[in-house]
């Protein structure tokens, strides 16, 4: 008896477990205060103010498109198309500044001002989301391949635009009414770069989506229990449409800057860095079933993947053990997710007992 | 130890982490008998079976098979002693058919590689004759209602070879009355082959039809064990909760209003030809609750699904407060004021994701906003708000879902409905697989709201309750309304008589 009531008191001493889990909930922000520490080391110029904005200028790219791919996945989907969708969309830009539209009917051509030229880029992204949507919610369409096919498609589109070319030197002409483009990627407030601005803004205001709207609320239904949530009156269809636009609008937004950044739009931009958009995601731990999943955590998902990439090219680790190095990360964080997440439900089973 | 005890337990205890489930139980398994175990939500029923099962490793304490103490490392391993179980949570794919899902695992095999489905087949059918209900084996699970999904599990467990000890969680929780008659000829088949039984039920009349002995759990203790014929209800009662309460009797006085809702001619095609739904009519009242009786595949979860909308090719005239409505989409409805707690509370009710706190506003969140923006005082003050009224046993509201009782995860949905503000509350089951004390909560929350003047429709399929609970019942019966009654004349009786009209045992197969 005695010696049962002992174990059930020893059991008893929960701080240890919840300075532990505490710990398992910040591994991927220690993670990547180690990696900052081990980088100045092995390099003295990583702490460098330059290298740390550049670092951080990639970092806006990940984090941007890995914004909309959590917020996809938290619904329970997954979107590939993004890295096609960055390529379209600079694509589009590039076109639209460098040689206009044009109208052979009316044997003009017109040049847009740079603004109009951006949003009907981030329009064309949008669109291309929109069509995942339509896909997903009206064709029922697995995620996974509606994606795929938009993945081929806009990236088919891109290469069409230029037949395979680049669309060089986007300075504009004044005198056309539409130079100021390169701005977008060299411009800075406060010595900050625009890019990382554009990720502060756009990760407030999806963490401020998720977490203070209902639709927000929504998504994670949605991820959660889908039957559940259509059974409380949510318009699946609607939330569904909403997160693959949203990660369309992202993707376009990666694709003007890198444009604005190179001053010049190359259809094969973004290959394969829905990747990288899906790699934040999870390292931040967004879960891949849906459902759980924050914009803090993939935006540092985002530093650890572009701290460690620059990193490792500073002190010269060759380009195919970097490839192996990322895999190895990912999969580990997964693993270490999963076990954080047994750990939780245990602790929410024994609250059940007790 | 005699030759009577098939299974014993000694002394077993099971510490989870800061919580004694068991503490020092012996049980007896009696060799051929039909076992029961009782005891409230929490008791350690489960546990216990768990650790018989395999499933779980006890702390303490041993557990004899025949006499011979035994260590059981997993399922396999108790099923290669002759141990099944059948878990009160379905566990089947419902992607597989029903002929997979029943040799899941223990496939029969050509020279040990390639698949013979035609014995699978054959024996399928077999087995789901013999247990009177013979659904196809090639019928996908999902196709299945929950009720035969069950037999389903039931038959993966008599798929078993050499089975000496079948472990039964609650298998009538998603049965109705003709469904348990067919389970309980079973049972005893099954103790005429010397099988042992254990059988865990909240039904107290059950435990008296069936049961040889009863032991009860209280706590994670053991408080007696005792033979059936010496015992009566009241004495389970008394034993379980410590007080003997057995009446069932929730109705109020209430005042009944108006006509609040008319449904007319309800028709929803069956596929393969007939209905699901043959043309049914009936009005609701403010205050009233309307019980929905009926087997299953009498079209009683349809009735419920068409007027939330869930049914495009269902054709309706429904009239609500006299105004002509027609049903499109849930979310449509629940604007107009329905609100419906689905029959299924972990498929259909929780997002298992979410906290306790965000499953109750699911629903009705646009109520807490400003703009886009999410009022978390309003929204707090209405889930407190609500927590207190349906005394729902919450040590935080963002705890999540899961660390709730069954009972209270109900109690969840039920909120989750509430809030949308309704007119007409529609529950399917709501107190499928929930204690005695939660079932009593949910018809206390039931009667409060109609007394508030909502109009509510409960669909149940124990007798009992919906008799303790509703003022009119409509007797469903393969699609077709068979009888309806109100005050006096509801008796089990013309329950179960109307119940069966229009059913012949050869029309059962076209129910999937």
């Amino acid at each position: 008896m005695s010696d049962i009531m002992s174990q059930v008191a020893g059991t008893q001493a929960k701080s240890n477990v919840s300075v532990g889990l505490l710990l398992l909930k910040a591994r991927t922000f220690i993670a990547l205060i180690l990696l900052v520490v081990i980088f100045s080391f092995l390099t003295p110029s990583f702490l460098t103010p330059n290298s740390l904005i550049l670092i951080a200028k990639h970092v806006a790219l990940y984090a941007l498109l890995g914004i909309g791919m959590t917020l996809v996945i938290i619904s329970g989907g997954i979107d590939l198309s993004v890295g096609s969708i960055v390529g379209l969309a600079g694509m589009i830009a590039g076109g639209l500044i460098h040689e206009g539209l044009r109208l052979p009917v009316f044997g003009v051509t017109i040049y847009f001002n740079v603004v109009i030229v951006m949003l009907l880029a981030l329009l064309v992204g949008t669109g291309v989301g929109a069509v995942n949507g339509v896909l997903i919610t009206r064709f029922n369409v697995a995620p996974f391949i509606a994606t795929l096919g938009t993945m081929y498609a806009a990236r088919g589109f891109a290469l069409i635009r230029s037949n395979g070319e680049t669309f060089p030197n986007l300075v504009g002409n004044a005198t056309l009414g539409n130079d100021g483009f390169p701005i977008l990627g060299a411009g800075n407030i406060v010595g900050i770069p625009l890019s990382i601005w554009f990720m502060i803004l756009v990760g407030l205001a999806a963490a401020y989506l998720l977490k203070k709207t209902p639709w927000g609320w929504h998504i994670f239904a949605v991820g959660g229990n889908e039957k559940a949530a259509k059974l409380s009156g949510i318009r699946v269809d609607r939330v569904k449409m909403l997160v693959y636009m949203i990660s369309g609008f992202c993707a376009a937004l990666v694709g003007l800057i890198v444009s604005s950044q190179l001053v010049a739009s190359h259809p094969a931009t973004g290959n394969s860095w829905e990747m990288n958009a899906i790699a934040a995601a999870v390292l931040g731990g967004t879960s891949m079933a849906g459902g759980i999943g924050t914009i803090g955590g993939t935006l540092i998902g985002a530093f650890v993947i572009g701290v460690l990439s620059d990193g490792m090219v500073m002190i010269g680790v060759s380009e195919f053990w970097q490839m192996v190095i990322k895999g190895l990360v990912i999969v580990v964080a997964v693993i270490v997710d999963q076990f954080q997440r047994n750990m939780e439900n245990k602790m929410a089973l024994e609250r059940k007992n007790a | 130890m005699t030759d009577d005890l098939c299974v014993t337990a000694r002394g077993v205890s099971k510490i989870y982490p800061g919580t004694l489930a068991l503490h020092k139980v012996d049980f007896n398994v009696y060799r051929g008998k039909v076992n029961v175990v009782i005891g409230e939500n929490g008791a350690g029923k489960s546990t216990l079976m768990k650790i018989l099962a395999g499933i779980e490793q006890p702390s303490e304490g041993a557990i004899c098979l025949n006499g011979e103490e035994i260590h059981l490392k997993g399922t396999r391993d108790a099923s290669e002693r002759g141990i099944g179980i059948i878990h009160q949570e379905l566990n089947l794919f419902p992607n597989l058919t029903v002929a997979q899902n029943i040799f899941m695992g223990r496939e029969n095999t050509q020279y040990g590689v390639i698949l013979d489905h035609k014995k699978h087949i054959e024996k399928t059918k077999m087995l789901l004759e013999r247990l009177e209900h013979p659904i196809h084996p090639d019928t996908p699970v999902s196709d299945l209602r929950v009720g035969q999904q069950q037999i389903v599990e039931i038959a993966k467990t008599m798929a078993q070879q050499d089975l000496h000890v079948l472990i039964m969680d609650e298998p009538t929780s998603s049965l109705s009355t003709a469904e348990v008659e067919v389970l309980f000829r079973l049972i005893e088949e099954l103790r005429g082959q010397g099988i042992s039984i254990i059988y865990i039920s909240h039904r107290l009349e059950e435990i008296m039809r069936i049961g040889d002995y009863v032991t009860v759990l209280r706590d994670g203790k053991l408080v007696g064990e005792e033979k059936v014929k010496n015992i009566d209800i009241p004495w389970i009662v008394r034993s379980m909760v410590g007080h003997s309460d057995t009446k069932m009797n929730y109705k109020q006085e209430k005042p009944i209003g108006d006509e609040i809702l008319r449904v007319e001619s309800l028709t929803l095609p069956r596929r393969g030809g007939g209905y699901t739904l043959d043309h049914i009519s009936f009005s609701l009242r403010a205050g009233e609750i309307l019980g929905i009786y009926g087997l299953l595949g009498s079209g009683r979860t349809e009735l419920i699904e068409c007027i939330m909308g869930m049914h495009p090719e269902s054709t309706i005239d429904m009239y609500l407060e006299g105004k002509k409505i027609k049903p499109t989409s849930i979310w449509e409805q629940i604007q107009k004021g329905f609100a419906h707690i689905p029959e299924d509370r972990q498929r259909e009710g929780l997002v298992q994701t979410l906290s306790i706190a965000r499953n109750m506003t699911l629903a009705s969140l646009w109520n807490y906003t400003k703009g886009i923006h999410l009022l978390h005082k309003k929204e707090d003050d209405s889930i407190t708000k609500t927590i207190k009224d349906l005394e729902i046993k919450v040590a935080d509201k963002n705890l999540p879902i899961l660390s709730l009782s069954g009972g209270n995860q109900q109690k969840v949905v039920i909120s989750k409905g509430i809030l949308t503000s309704p007119k007409v509350l529609l529950l399917d089951e709501p107190t499928r697989g929930i204690d005695v004390g939660a079932k009593a909560d949910v018809f206390k929350i039931v009667n409060k709201f109609a007394a508030q003047g909502m109009g509510i429709i409960l669909v149940a399929s124990e007798l009992k309750e919906i008799i303790a609970i509703a003022d009119r019942i409509i007797i469903l019966s393969n699609g077709q309304a068979t009888g309806e009654l109100s005050g006096d004349e509801i008796t089990e009786e013309s329950l179960v008589k109307a119940s069966g009209k229009g059913h012949t045992s050869g029309k059962l197969e076209n129910i999937s």
